[in-house]
């Protein structure tokens, strides 16, 4: 099912089987413990889940998680025990044992097909124990991988509150300013003088979980171009998620695997959707700090500067890749954006596979997209949806890459074929984003090949014996 | 509902698919939604598998739960017959088909007319069985579909042989097992018939019948298809794990008596006797100075039933070491471990909590453990050191040297497990005798701790997060860039302006 192309330059959607490997969204546990600190997340399914989570996220089990399994049982599936007086049970004793700020309930597909229904038990457990309990349903039936950030995310939108529920000076300074110390000017002498380093805009809040570093550099870019964070969601706590004031506030997406949560921010909490590339190199970074400028009526000052200075530093790697291939095999939506840099890199994209794409909440990625292939003289690019594996495995067996980006189900035995992997799991969890750490996107892309690159004069290519 | 943090044994599907996945040439196809497939990871990683692990999904989705997932499975083990040609397709139920009840062995009758390969389904409900029962289950259902189909049966060799059942992808080092096993075999003058489930084809099962008996080397896979074969075909079994110097002597010693029975008389006792004293290293091992320190300390023993008996009896035989107590996860074979490690521990623990076994690990105090990852853990956090002897296992216990724990050169690889895992002899005398180590503690004088220049307090904070291996390093490249920037105080922005400039 090809659809024409709009232009010459503008990317081909197909959408194949979806037969393709990925993490479970459950996965999002993983970090989102880890950021939302006063948290405490359960997932209410089944041993496979359990398994899954304790293989894939290895050595974190170890450090006494704030997650946890509410393991269904028999009983539990054909509704002989109670599902309200079962939770409430757990939630009681991980209040006892952790004392968390809020509760995180993700729903899997056994809470799906038997149907428990979490959200109608959850307001009223909620009023029982005294802990809010935010319902999120990160099952593989609906969705991929990340997108497991996305309903959690989405359910939380709708907990942040409004300018007249927070009435308190402290509550309001902690929740817009969650980057603790980083920006309460408001409590040193010279507080009006920083305050001015502002410029008049509507407050700005943005979304999508990043490690702190990545937080203060994202805010700190911004503050360059005199545009003040109100807050994050998340929050690095429960309490501190941001203010959002209805009809005015404008928010802006960090991560392509969000869009959930930018139409409950939309339609839900009525704020002003930006819809921006995403700030991953250093091309997508300006073109998103210039989408907010506009969208808050800012003029953005140096930025150009700022990119160029970034390809400077960028240079030996940018002459390395050039002209080299990449394959997408799809599972964590980062793809676009990725594909987007690596082509403004020099480097020919053969497909982006991709698990989900919201044409809509991407629109601004897409366009970027388009306008890098134009600019860099690329063929339009081929962006599977849904992928089936096993196609895309013979299509890069006539293909040959010079690198594809997989799953770890796929790497090792690509690898065994002489064909260079890079696990796409690592975008993930890397620091990828803003100016700063474009380099550390480039380098994840450039060490596989380097280490084939050192190890070529062996003769090690392929290492299966023909049938 | 119950709380859990951890387990020691996967769910029912990945029993099936451990099985599977061990064959040659048949294809797993899961009944299950997106991200079920985690096997394929573990396989592709912790085995380092050179090739894709023969497991699809056939995938549950909002659709599937609306319509049935009739057609997308019939019509995803035909696709799978057709891209592969393998030998046998196993249609794999989940803990998801298990509630939707839809009705999997008629999808398998539909598929089946138009496969070449044999299409089974795996009958191991997810609510009754655990990943190593389930691997016994599938193991069993497959050799006695192959079985049933068999129209006459082959006639015994020769000479001697074995079939050496039960060694399966994923098992704690199997591969080693494997091949120490079949050496000594031969050096029993014993041939191996066939080695199952691994590297053999389903059809290659047509000839279990022609050895003169079976081997099971692990309590948890392969019991019951041998005593199934043991009926079928009066083919006698061995069951003890030749793990340890003595099981090794009484693993050789029941061959004999097999061997015996089919009137091919043998003597291995002077074989025995020379592997014991000479050829393994163990008995010496014991035997030496070095090993005395070893008598009467302390160990706790936890795992699988196999390995947590073994080397319950290793231990409290053939070292000296005093055992607290001695535990299983595996519930469902309780009587068999407690009869097994009777009288050589002071208590036995049945339990899969691994919050209760950690618990009872602090109690206990033990100079060492022999237990899982997990309980390398917990010995971490307790500053006990701990042998890595069963699964749940790391990557890092896939060792690429050779590194068996059954047959002789398994005795050596123990010896030096325990060897290594208690404080070493002459080490522990003086540390009795001075008090402790050298004060770890390093005065350590970075080369710009004098440049004069200032860290504002969120840039110290941040600092302070990185991990301490790298840290000197950071500090020193941002300090540098400070200075070549002519800044004197370090603000977070000149952090990371350091960091683009360094292009780290």
């Amino acid at each position: 099912m090809v659809t024409e192309p709009l232009s010459l330059s503008s990317p081909q959607f197909e959408c194949e089987t979806g037969n393709y490997h990925t993490f479970c969204p459950i996965s999002c546990v993983a970090w989102l413990y880890q950021k939302i600190e006063d948290s405490f997340f359960l997932v209410i399914g089944t041993k496979t889940c359990g398994y899954f989570l304790q293989n894939a996220l290895g050595v974190m089990i170890f450090a006494e998680p704030r997650y946890a399994m509410a393991e269904l049982e028999e009983g539990d599936v054909n509704a002989k025990l109670n599902a309200y007086d079962e939770l409430r049970r757990l939630c009681l004793q991980v209040k006892k044992d952790r004392d968390p700020s809020v509760i995180v309930w993700i729903g899997t597909c056994t809470t799906e097909i038997i149907k428990m229904d979490l959200e109608g038990i959850a307001p009223k457990l909620e009023d029982e124990i005294g802990i809010p309990i935010v319902v999120a349903r990160a099952n593989g039936l609906d969705y991929a991988f990340t997108q497991g950030e996305d309903t959690v995310l989405a359910a939380m939108a709708s907990r942040c509150p409004a300018p007249a529920e927070v009435r308190s000076e402290e509550e309001k300074k902690e929740r817009s300013a969650s980057l603790r110390g980083l920006f309460n000017f408001g409590t040193t002498k010279k507080g009006e003088k920083v305050e001015s380093a502002y410029a008049e805009h509507k407050p700005l809040v943005l979304f999508g979980s990043l490690t702190d570093p990545v937080v203060n550099q994202l805010t700190l870019e911004l503050k360059k171009q005199g545009i003040k964070v109100s807050g994050w969601l998340p929050a690095p706590r429960y309490t501190e998620l941001p203010i959002i004031e209805q009809g005015v506030t404008y928010v802006a997406g960090v991560n392509p695997f969000l869009s959930r949560t930018a139409s409950a921010l939309q339609r839900r909490m009525r704020c002003n959707l930006i819809n921006a590339p995403f700030p991953l190199g250093p091309d997508g970074t300006r073109a998103w700090i210039e989408a907010i400028c506009q969208a808050l009526g800012v003029v953005p000052k140096g930025l150009e500067e700022r990119e160029q200075q970034i390809w400077a530093n960028l240079k030996g790697d940018v002459e390395f890749l050039q002209g080299k291939s990449v394959f997408f095999m799809g599972d964590n939506l980062l793809e676009v954006s990725l594909a987007r840099f690596l082509i403004r890199c020099g480097m020919t994209v053969h497909e982006v596979g991709i698990p989900y794409m919201d044409k809509r909440y991407q629109q601004g990625e897409l366009d970027l997209l388009e306008r890098t292939c134009r600019e860099m003289g690329h063929a339009p690019v081929r962006i599977v949806e849904k992928p089936d594996n096993y196609y895309q495995i013979q299509r890069i067996q006539q293909l040959k890459p010079d690198l594809v980006i997989t799953g770890m189900a796929h790497a090792n035995p690509l690898e065994a074929r002489g064909i260079t992997t890079k696990w796409s799991v690592e975008f993930t969890f890397a620091m990828i984003h803003g100016f700063t750490n474009a380099h550390d996107i480039l380098k994840m892309v450039r060490k596989p090949l380097d280490r084939n690159h050192a190890l070529k004069s062996l003769g090690w290519e392929k290492l299966i014996q023909e049938a | 509902m119950k709380l859990a943090y951890w387990m020691y044994s996967g769910p029912a599907h990945i029993g099936t698919l451990r099985i599977a996945s061990s064959f040659k040439n048949v294809h797993a196809i899961m009944h299950a939604p997106l991200g079920d497939d985690y096997f394929n990871v573990m396989r592709s990683m912790l085995e380092r598998e050179r090739d894709f692990t023969p497991v699809t999904a056939s995938v549950v989705d909002r659709k599937v739960l609306g319509r049935g997932s009739q057609d997308k499975v019939v019509t995803n083990i035909v696709r799978k017959d057709q891209e592969e040609s393998p030998d046998l397709i196993v249609l794999t139920p989940t803990c998801t088909s298990a509630i939707l009840q839809e009705d999997l062995q008629n999808f398998v009758a539909r598929a089946q007319e138009s496969t070449q390969a044999d299409v089974i389904l795996a009958d191991a409900n997810h609510y009754r069985f655990n990943e190593l029962t389930a691997a016994e289950k599938t193991f069993q259902q497959i050799v006695e579909f192959y079985m049933a189909k068999l129209k006459e049966v082959p006639e015994r060799t020769a000479q001697p042989s074995a079939n050496i059942l039960g060694i399966s992808t994923l098992g704690f080092h199997n591969t080693h097992d494997c091949q120490e096993l079949k050496k000594l075999l031969g050096q029993l003058g014993i041939a191996v018939n066939l080695v199952a489930p691994e590297g053999c084809t389903v059809h290659e099962l047509q000839n279990l019948p022609r050895a003169w008996f079976n081997i099971v080397p692990y309590r948890e896979l392969g019991r019951t298809t041998a005593e199934f074969l043991q009926e079928r075909f009066e083919q006698p079994y061995v069951d003890i794990t030749p793990m340890g110097v003595m099981q090794t002597a009484r693993f050789v010693r029941a061959i004999q008596t097999i061997l015996g029975d089919r009137g091919s008389v043998v003597d291995y006792e002077p074989f025995i006797k020379e592997q014991t004293l000479f050829v393994s290293q163990a008995a010496w091992f014991s035997r030496s100075i070095d090993c005395q320190n070893l008598q009467g300390k302390r160990a706790v023993v936890y795992g699988d039933t196999t390995h947590a008996a073994a080397m319950t009896r290793i231990l409290t035989q053939e070292m000296g070491v005093r055992v607290v107590w001695a535990g299983t996860f595996c519930k469902h074979d309780a009587e068999w471990f407690r009869a097994q490690v009777e009288g050589m521990c002071d208590e036995v623990i049945i339990s899969d909590d691994h919050a209760h076994i950690g618990d009872r690990i602090a109690q206990a105090e033990p100079a060492a453990i022999f237990g899982t990852q997990m309980e390398r853990h917990v010995g971490k956090r307790l500053n006990i050191p701990c042998g890595v002897i069963s699964s749940p296992i790391h990557i890092q216990n896939f060792p690429v040297s050779y590194r068996p724990f059954l047959g002789y050169e398994g005795t050596n690889q123990m010896a030096d497990l325990v060897y290594n895992s208690f404080t070493l002899g002459m080490e522990d005398h003086l540390l009795e005798v001075f008090g402790g180590h050298d004060t770890k503690e390093v005065i350590t004088k970075t080369v710009t701790a004098e440049t004069g220049l200032e860290w504002s307090d969120d840039a110290a904070r941040e600092l302070a997060k990185i991990p301490g291996f790298v840290r000197g390093k950071v500090k020193r490249n941002t300090e540098k860039f400070a200075r070549e920037s002519g800044l004197s105080r370090i603000s977070l922005e000149v952090m990371y302006a350091a960091k683009e400039a360094a292009g780290a």
